[in-house]
């Protein structure tokens, strides 16, 4: 299925049949298969009829960007190239968004902070394309290890942040992610996240429907702006801001355009909601007066550590967090109904989580909020000392 | 007791094919009905540097990622991982648990007085063996180390059957030719290397299986109690 053919409306280029993502996530049949996370990145792209990558690939990295490559050497990537560093990757990434391409790269730590400047202007731009996350950590002191300190320089970008739990998720997320992102009403870049190594290196079961259906192309004319036509003049190779006062933009549009690419992202709320079936999940038990509030990797920690906790006759719950922007306060405090203590495990030394969820329960909720434990660097963070936290801020009975 | 779920820690050195290992052994173990996951956790990618990797095993789901703290099995796959300190925890049995086992690769007992007496209060059980020399034995390269390896940690644990690991060292060879074989000439080439790969899988069996016996009959001996549960969903594979 190798050979590039002309797209037609039942199938796309390299001959897979064109499926709604309904179908691609809910309906088509699955298998077993058993593979890390780079992995699997590859073969949700291989199913998402992409248009364009760009790669910067380099430790800190994972074997995604490479394995992207490889999709587009067998004919299911339409264009793909390699960037001068992540600046002009990520630049490069807008560049084929704005002209109407399905787009997607990765990028970690390091290149993550060098890309910065362009992922405001991403979602400044509304272009829908998808960024693949694998945190790890920030020099210095050198370093290549999981940490996901990044995540909070990319909070406040206007970019759509979910964040993967594992190689499942980010198989079925970063599928999701393409389709969200370019609904007409919210149009903006989204960033997957999940944890570096933890999940981008780390080999699990996982079910896959078959590789020969892919999603319907991306439709660049329903976009809120129109693609750039470099063929049809006047080529337009900037987006022009829509009321100019001298050559920028006057600082009420300004303004009124940055609100409404976080009301764009907002916006996302009801198709996150359908396509990840819920902003929240929850394991454990629903009366607990202890919870774990997580995202990534710090979940399934804490669902060690829920039946640990459970053995020895304790109840707890953990509410993860799928998506970081927009933020699920609702279903959090949905979820802390009866909750007394909060934990936030993390994996970064500042607990930007932590301050996210006290922002969101602020006046709302009065259950004790404790940031921790906390590990960064590359350590993990074993059941074991997420027990000794618990035990060292709360008596518990039968314990 | 068998636990339900077991954490392996496999300290090697760049270039030994711990991180290989450590993902046929999960592969074989989810073969068989286990859940399972592998991961492995290096620094600079070259020879003789430190190179950790892990495999988690159970009858239960496995959440825990990464690094693991508090192993059940620790596999050393080289010397100088003890007598350098080339590995991430220092000394290399650091965190193990209880009734835990020890297999170190090495010509001769590397363990002071203060560290056998340490893993006999834990009741953990050592096997100091030379796997390299047994790998050139049996496969004729050094590079079989890593199957050697992989094969005493199944031979101690006793409860994932041959024909498992030999479909994990398949998946490990052969997978990435399988799936993008579509085309004439990618088939053409697959077969001119496949020969050439049926060997070395061969190869890379016989020497796993060996070592399976070896440390089988060396648990039998020393009374190594069962660490592992059996599968509850082995795929018929029943162990031998």
């Amino acid at each position: 299925m190798s050979t590039i053919k002309d797209m037609t409306k039942t199938h796309n280029w390299s001959g897979q049949k064109l499926v709604t993502a309904d179908h691609m996530l809910f309906d088509a049949p699955r298998e077993k298969h058993f593979m890390t996370g780079s992995e699997v990145l590859k073969e949700a792209v291989k199913r998402c009829t992409v248009d364009a990558s760009v790669s910067y690939p380099i430790t800190p990295q994972s074997e995604a960007a490479h394995l992207i490559g490889e999709l587009w050497a067998e004919g299911y990537v339409g264009t793909y190239f390699r960037g001068e560093n992540e600046f002009g990757v990520m630049s490069e990434v807008a560049g084929c968004a704005m002209a109407g391409a399905r787009t997607i790269t990765t990028t970690s730590g390091p290149g993550t902070l060098r890309a910065m400047e362009n992922f405001p202007q991403w979602s400044g731009t509304r272009i829908p394309c998808q960024l693949v996350l694998m945190a790890r950590g920030i020099n210095s002191p050198l370093t290549i290890q999981p940490d996901n300190l990044e995540v909070t320089f990319m909070l406040e970008t206007g970019c759509q942040i979910w964040y993967a739990e594992n190689v499942q998720e980010l198989f079925d997320m970063s599928i999701a992610a393409f389709v969200v992102a370019e609904k007409p009403d919210v149009h903006v870049p989204i960033v997957t996240v999940c944890d570096g190594f933890f999940v981008s290196h780390t080999r699990e079961s996982v079910m896959l429907p078959a590789d020969d259906i892919a999603l319907f192309p991306y439709e660049p004319y329903k976009s809120p702006l129109p693609p750039i036509d470099s063929e049809t003049p006047p080529g337009r190779f900037l987006r022009d801001p829509f009321v100019m006062k001298s050559n920028y933009i006057s600082y009420a549009t300004h303004a009124s355009w940055q609100f409404e690419v976080r009301s764009a992202v907002e916006r996302s709320r009801p198709y996150a909601k359908h396509f990840l079936n819920g902003l929240v999940h929850v394991t454990g038990d629903a009366d607990a007066e202890i919870a774990f509030v997580t995202c990534g990797t710090a979940s399934n920690q804490a669902k060690e550590a829920q039946r640990d906790l459970a053995k020895q006759g304790v109840k707890s719950k953990v509410i993860k967090l799928r998506t970081i922007r927009p933020f699920p306060t609702e279903e959090l405090l949905a979820e802390l109904d009866g909750v007394k203590h909060i934990f936030i495990p993390e994996f970064n030394v500042v607990g930007w989580l932590e301050k996210e969820v006290k922002e969101a329960l602020y006046k709302k909720h009065d259950a004790e909020i404790v940031g921790g434990p906390r590990v960064a660097g590359g350590m993990s963070l074993p059941s074991e000392a997420i027990l000794k936290e618990v035990f060292e801020h709360i008596n518990v009975e039968g314990a | 007791m068998a636990k339900d779920s077991i954490k392996v820690r496999l300290p090697g050195l760049g270039g030994q094919g711990a991180v290989t290992a450590a993902h046929i052994a999960a592969t074989a173990a989810d073969t068989d009905g286990y859940f399972a996951v592998s991961n492995p956790f290096f620094g600079a990618e070259k020879r003789m540097a430190p190179s950790e990797s892990y495999t988690r095993i159970g009858t239960v789901p496995i959440y825990d990622r990464g690094e693991v703290i508090y192993p059940d099995i620790v596999m050393i796959f080289h010397p100088q991982v003890i007598t350098m300190g080339k590995s991430y925890t220092m000394p290399f049995y650091a965190g193990i648990k209880e009734n835990g086992l020890v297999i170190i690769n090495s010509d001769h007992d590397l363990l002071t007085d203060g560290d056998r007496k340490t893993l006999e209060d834990l009741n953990v059980k050592v096997l100091t063996h030379d796997f390299t020399k047994f790998a050139i034995d049996q496969a004729g390269t050094e590079l079989a180390t890593n199957m050697a390896m992989l094969g005493a940690l199944f031979g101690a644990l006793g409860t994932v059957s041959k024909s498992a690991i030999e479909e994990g060292i398949k998946d490990r060879f052969l997978k990435k030719y399988t799936a993008s074989g579509g085309t004439a000439t990618l088939d053409s080439v697959i077969e001119k290397k496949f020969k050439k790969k049926q060997e070395l899988i061969d190869k890379n069996l016989s020497t796993a299986s060996a070592a399976y016996d070896l440390t089988a009959a060396w648990a039998k001996e020393v009374g190594l109690e069962q660490i592992l549960e059996p599968s509850k969903n082995n795929n018929g594979n029943l162990p031998k």
